[in-house]
């Protein structure tokens, strides 16, 4: 093994730098060379001089931030394919998260760290599943981080979504979910399910859809779900960002089922104080269980931990004798804090 | 029993009543017989089986995961039954036992046995199967339906008239196969016989400033409405019971009354506790009240009585269609003719104009008056709370300015927040003492303000108590000051809530205790 990841994997204010290679992981602030894992907001964000993502992050982005501020040089890297970045060999394996999204692994003389991004374990029809790659130092995400999430079948969860809109067929479920991934997967899910109808989207919602198709992810058939259409939209299913179902444009609905589509779903709490009438548990992290089988199966000596549940995955981590430590970046789990 | 826990999922989240009589009336129609009239039974908190501490429980789930873990968790989620059933390990499918194979288990089970059994449910279920399982077993079932929506719901599949069930709900028992048969057409509807049934309570809407413009006077009656407990006395040739206004049976905490009672009839009237003629206030009361037994010092120091305000039946006579008035004279006619021990008339208030009862009202500080009644002389005997027929006209709230000292978690809805507040006023001394404890009257907005500033100005613990800093006034609205022996002030106040943060107002320039003994009548 060669020198420690810590030796050259710094925390620094702009984020994760990698000094032998000159480059930042996802970083914060405007850089002159970025890896990016996955096309989120607070992973991805705009003004870097030179972009190295995969293809699918890459048209995301430029979907959402416009081709201009999406970065200067934006270079494509499959998955599996390396490359050299100064004396380090990086490589990109899927991560289950989202369309594009990926593990950076970097070699480093012999030594090997891997930065997850956010990752999950179940099934996604929408993008390419978790790889498991060994190294020494694995860098993983602690957004579900307590023993109490632990998240069904998704398929549990839209069999629930698909009862409901038999029980009310006059009324609207319109599923709060983040644009870019979750609502993918949802119509993914639904079509898998054997539902077939049009799924309404909200104006936000189209354009990652579009991308997702450009790139080959089958969707069915989609319709802007707009005030016009009301009678329309009577038993169908709408899609809507978080932030819309909980004000008047859902409200204008047809007598709406407020749904919605997190992980935090689990904790009744939560979805009480939101107002949600119908919790799914459906989530594009992975939870505890995930978290604990992926750190064993990459069998990585060296665990650290960011954004979330830290203290109580490494409280679990040292009862497993691994070396676990929080790596404390401040700014993420904004976005898709789910 | 997943049908029955995504059931009560869905019940808990959905807000409107109609969505709620929709659910309840699927799950009806869809279960079989005796597990649908069990669940109907645990809405109806009718079941009665030995359960487990939620302590034993959560040693068990420690054990499945680690305590420092379990902390950790019940500090995120903030209800207990909640985190063991979410901390729980997931099994792979649902298989654990329907309803009734629970209630007989349990039933069969010694005590001591039953955290294993429910260990073994909890490790064949799914996690919302988990949560109703651990509610209804530790006694914590709280449906976010109530049972009449239940009953409006079998109307409904019964296609009859939601009274016609109410009548004869109280000669009914779980699982109330009876019921569903008559419901379905299989069988005629269950008579309720002369069994001393509970019959339901007329209730009355609070008055506002419209309806009291709006009313017609001369079409109204006014009695006082008394500080106690509303009770219904039903005397049957098959037996006697005291009922509170939810039929409750409390005829064992009142053996004085149940041996008062010599006739047939069905009363309406309020429990109080009268010494001399003179009522006697609340607190008085609640020292017989939740007593399993009653000694002959209580019977001695705190005598009950009934004040009537109604009759339903006179044997078996119903009078409920009748109007007002006429239940009225007939109620004095039966007095004047029964001349029970331990009971009196409340008093029908001669009044001319509206202005004239505003004004006895407000002078009515004796302790046992809440208020007026106002009913409508036409009024036949309606179960429910039917609009424009009684009215309740409270009297003004009195209140005190006191700082918050304590805060501990609420429950069901409220249990991740600091949403419970002791507070107190300042005595000669210059110290603290608490007059009282509130849950009411707070927006969520001042809910949420509070729980952060309570996390945030925390001086010391008690298990689930915080200490808090002495820096929040309340404005604290209330009925009435009693001498209370409970409280180290010596006063306790009835129907404490919240009226506003006293954002304006330094702890230092809180009310006195003084001012408080003062209001004490
Ligand atoms: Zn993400």
């Amino acid at each position: 093994m060669g020198p420690h990841p810590q030796t050259w994997l710094k925390t620094t204010p702009a984020g994760l730098y990698c000094e032998p290679g000159d480059f930042y992981i996802d970083p914060l602030r405007p850089v002159a060379r970025a890896v990016i894992s996955h096309a989120h907001a607070d992973h991805a964000r705009p003004g870097h001089e030179a972009v190295l993502a995969t293809q699918g992050t890459l048209a995301v982005m430029r979907t959402r931030m416009g081709a201009e501020r999406a970065g200067g040089a934006m270079q494509a890297l499959a998955y599996n394919e390396k490359i050299k970045l100064g004396d380090v060999t990086v490589t990109l394996h899927p991560a289950g998260h989202v369309l594009g999204s990926a593990q950076v692994a970097m070699e480093y003389q012999g030594a090997k760290a891997i930065v997850s991004g956010d990752y999950k374990r179940q099934p996604d029809p929408t993008c390419a599943p978790f790889e498991v790659v060994p190294c020494d130092v694995f860098v993983t995400e602690a957004t579900f981080g307590l023993p109490v999430f632990q998240h069904p079948d998704a398929a549990d969860e839209i069999a629930k979504l698909l009862a409901s809109v038999a029980l009310f067929p006059e009324r609207t479920h319109v599923v709060g979910c983040y644009a870019l991934g979750k609502c993918q997967r949802l119509i993914g899910e639904l079509r898998l399910a054997g539902y077939d109808a049009p799924i309404y989207l909200h104006g936000a919602h189209m354009p990652v859809c579009e991308t997702y198709r450009a790139e080959g992810v089958v969707l069915g058939e989609l319709r802007p779900a707009t005030v016009a259409a009301k009678a329309a939209l009577k038993g169908a299913i709408v899609l809507a960002p978080p932030s819309a179902i909980a004000d008047r444009w859902a409200r204008r609905m047809e007598d709406p089922v407020i749904c919605m589509a997190s992980g935090w779903m689990r904790i009744r709490q939560r979805a009480k104080a939101g107002g949600i009438e119908l919790p799914l548990i459906i989530s594009d992290h992975a939870d505890w269980n995930a978290l604990l089988s992926t750190i064993r199966e990459v069998g990585a000596p060296e665990i650290w931990v960011t954004h979330g549940g830290e203290e109580g995955l490494i409280h679990a981590l040292s009862r497993l004798q691994i070396r676990a430590r929080a790596l404390r970046l401040i700014g993420y789990g904004d976005e898709d804090a789910e | 029993m997943k049908d029955f826990s995504e059931l009560l999922e869905r019940l808990l989240f959905s807000p409107g009543r109609n969505t709620k009589i929709s659910l309840l009336h699927a799950y009806f129609t869809s279960r079989p017989d005796p597990e649908r009239g069990y669940a109907l039974a645990a809405i109806a908190g009718a079941l009665d089986f030995p359960g487990a501490k939620p302590a034993a429980l959560r040693a068990m789930a420690e054990a499945r995961t680690d305590p420092e873990l379990f902390a950790l968790s019940y500090d995120f989620v903030g209800d207990l039954a909640e985190t063991i059933a979410l901390i729980w390990p997931n099994a792979h499918a649902d298989a654990s036992p329907e309803l009734p194979e629970i209630i007989s288990a349990l039933r069969a089970a010694k005590r001591d046995a039953i955290p294993g059994l429910v260990a073994t449910w909890l490790d064949a279920a799914d996690s919302s199967t988990r949560i109703a399982l651990i509610k209804l077993i530790t006694g914590g079932l709280r449906v976010g339906a109530s049972l009449r929506l239940a009953k409006l719901a079998l109307a409904e599949l019964g296609g009859v008239d939601v009274n016609e069930i109410e009548e004869v709900w109280h000669s009914l028992e779980p699982p109330y196969e009876s019921l569903f048969a008559w419901l379905e057409h299989r069988a005629p509807r269950p008579h309720p016989d002369e069994k001393p049934v509970f019959r339901p309570v007329m209730l009355a809407h609070p008055i506002e400033a419209k309806d009291l413009a709006a009313l017609d006077w001369s079409a109204h009656r006014a009695e006082w409405k008394w500080d106690g407990i509303r009770v219904q006395l039903v005397a049957t040739p098959h037996g006697k019971r005291l009922y509170t206004r939810n039929a409750d049976d409390i005829s064992h905490a009142f053996p004085e009354i149940i041996d008062a009672m010599h006739f047939h009839a069905v009363l309406d009237g309020e429990l109080l506790v009268i010494r001399d003629n003179i009522v006697a206030p609340f607190s008085d009361l609640q020292q017989r009240l939740n007593r399993k037994t009653v000694s002959a010092a209580m019977l001695q120091n705190f005598p009950a009585g009934i004040r009537l305000y109604d009759i339903l039946f006179d044997s078996d006579e119903d009078l409920r269609t009748q109007n007002f008035d006429a239940r009225r004279q007939h109620l004095e006619a039966f007095f004047e003719r029964e001349q029970p021990q331990r009971m009196d008339l409340s008093p029908l208030i001669k009044f001319e104009v509206h202005h004239e009862l505003g004004l006895l009202r407000d002078g009515a500080r004796e302790a046992a008056i809440e208020g007026l009644m106002i009913k409508r002389g036409d009024s036949p005997y309606l179960s429910g709370r039917p609009k424009g027929m009684w009215w309740k006209w409270k009297r003004e709230p009195l209140s005190v300015d006191a700082v918050l000292m304590y805060a501990q978690r609420g429950h069901g809805k409220r249990s991740s927040y600091y949403s419970d507040y002791t507070f107190g006023v300042w005595n000669e001394a210059g110290e603290l003492v608490p007059i009282g404890k509130a849950y009411s009257g707070y927006t969520d907005t001042e809910l949420a303000y509070l729980d952060k500033w309570i996390r945030n100005h925390t001086t010391a613990r008690f298990g689930p108590v915080r200490e808090v800093e002495k820096e929040i006034v309340f404005e604290v609205g209330f009925d009435a000051a009693q001498r209370s022996s409970r409280h180290k002030s010596g006063v306790a106040l009835r129907f404490p809530r919240i009226l506003r943060i006293r954002t304006d107002k330094p702890a230092a320039e809180a009310d006195q205790l003084e001012a408080v003994q003062a209001l004490i009548t």
